[in-house]
């Protein structure tokens, strides 16, 4: 499984695209929020957490539909589905590596795009915190619609209609940890339901991906 | 007599064929009745005035909305356990009938809500929480629609509407952790003192009964052209073959 993991990354950084162009369309997207709101830093900063939060769930979308497609076109997600790791084990680690290339990048280049948008100050800790607790679940609901569309031609656009309405809890909390943050309040309640989305669906949903999975290999 | 007969496409079809009429013209009649009652028969609301008749729609529509998918849980849940093909048809029938009672309760609740809060939208938890609903009947008949082979499209789509319900009600709760809105609370319910009066709540339940039978009537119609499409198609392969 580990070796399937560095396998997974190694192939991200060097195939290049996909690694660094979840962050380029995170820069992108909050360059250009201000063009359409304005550039007045007050209004900047009141919508910035949920800015921030939404840019960096659509970056983890756009490679989403790179966990499964690739192994499934040149054959090697039918080796791994007969290897002797259980297959709940390969989508849990594929999810992983996921993350690790576009979830984490995000989360540690967030606070530089924060600047930007005028986030207030006691936020940023909280921007960075809640999106290494809330981008785990994004990659594994992600490798979820994944599997789901597998087998399809044209599944990038059904994919991300299935799989944005499962994102709605984890970007109502994170964006409401930054957000009271931000204004100085208290962020357990969120930051803790948030980690409770994360951990179910870390521990539940690589079982729905590899029942997926072995529906569409058949 | 158990459901797992009418696993057998031909049992289903002859058992619901005499069914289907009456089921037709009870949910006709219901309906007519609960609604002209509703419409003609009860006095307005004193603060209201007659906008509060809209609820003989609005209610039972949004009443169906959740429990169609509801219903598409079970259905899908036997199927992945038992491969009961009835039962994946039936899902599959289901869905759009859903996606219609959610559109009309969202598009009734904003025809109410301009005279009476004001607006025809707020990002109230209940409407929100609709408004995820109907997303994810989207996904759902999109999903069914996206894959050619029928017994692939049933499971991935029952798994789908497994996660999709754990979410959907995840969805919920945190939509209401988010904005406390301008809903009212539940009106109806069996165990609470105080409810509707008598006079709104007798064809209220007309309607609702209506509603059900109405969404029976559709899905047995549904199920059973979905059944002779499947015939037509394998007659049409077997021609070929032959």
């Amino acid at each position: 499984m580990i070796r399937l993991f560095l396998r997974d990354l190694k192939l991200a950084i060097r195939s290049g695209g996909g690694f660094g162009l979840g962050l380029a369309f995170f820069l992108i997207v909050t360059v250009l929020v201000p063009f359409g709101v304005g550039p007045e830093s007050g209004r900047l900063a009141a919508i910035a957490p949920g800015i921030l939060w939404l840019g960096a769930l659509l970056a983890c979308l756009l490679s989403l539909d790179r966990i499964f497609a690739l192994d499934y076109e040149d054959g090697s997600l039918d080796l791994l589905a007969t290897a002797p790791i259980p297959l709940e084990g390969v989508a849990a680690v594929k999810a992983a590596a996921h993350w690790v290339t576009t979830g984490l990048p995000l989360t540690l280049a967030a606070p530089a795009l924060g600047v930007l948008l005028n986030l207030p100050g006691p936020a940023y800790g909280w921007l960075v915190v809640s999106l290494a607790v809330g981008t785990p679940a994004l990659s594994v609901i992600g490798a979820f619609g994944a599997a789901l569309t597998v087998g399809l031609k044209r599944g990038g656009l059904l994919l991300s209609l299935l799989v944005l309405p499962l994102y709605v809890p984890t970007l109502i909390f994170g964006a409401e940890t930054v957000r009271r943050g931000a204004e100085g309040l208290d962020v357990t309640t969120p930051l803790l339901l948030m980690a409770g989305i994360t951990l179910g669906a870390v521990a539940l949903l690589p079982f729905a991906a590899a029942q997926a999975l072995r529906i569409n290999l058949r | 007599m158990s459901i797992w007969e009418y696993a057998n496409p031909k049992k289903f079809m002859t058992t619901t064929a005499p069914v289907l009429p009456w089921m037709v013209a009870l949910s006709a009649l219901c309906l007519v009745v609960g609604l002209v009652w509703g419409f003609f028969f009860t006095p307005d609301d004193y603060r209201q005035g007659s906008t509060v008749k809209i609820i003989y729609i609005h209610v039972p529509s949004a009443m169906m909305a959740i429990n169609i998918w509801a219903m598409m849980l079970v259905t899908s849940l036997i199927w992945l356990i038992r491969r009961h093909h009835v039962s994946a048809l039936a899902a599959r029938a289901a869905a759009p009938v859903g996606i219609a009672m959610t559109l009309i309760a969202l598009v009734t609740g904003a025809i109410w809500g301009q005279p009476m809060w004001g607006t025809w939208w707020a990002w109230d938890p209940r409407l929100t929480s609709f408004l995820i609903l109907f997303l994810f009947y989207l996904g759902y008949v999109a999903l069914w629609e996206a894959i050619d082979n029928p017994d692939t499209a049933a499971d991935l789509t029952s798994v789908l509407c497994l996660v999709g319900s754990v979410f959907a009600i995840l969805s919920r709760y945190a939509v209401l952790f988010w904005n406390q809105g301008l809903h009212q609370g539940a009106s109806l319910s069996l165990d609470k003192e105080e409810n509707v009066a008598d006079v709104f709540w007798i064809p209220l339940l007309v309607c609702i009964a209506g509603f059900v039978l109405l969404f029976i009537a559709l899905v047995l119609i549904r199920t059973r052209t979905e059944i002779r499409a499947r015939r037509l198609h394998a007659i049409r392969m077997r021609q070929r073959m032959g």
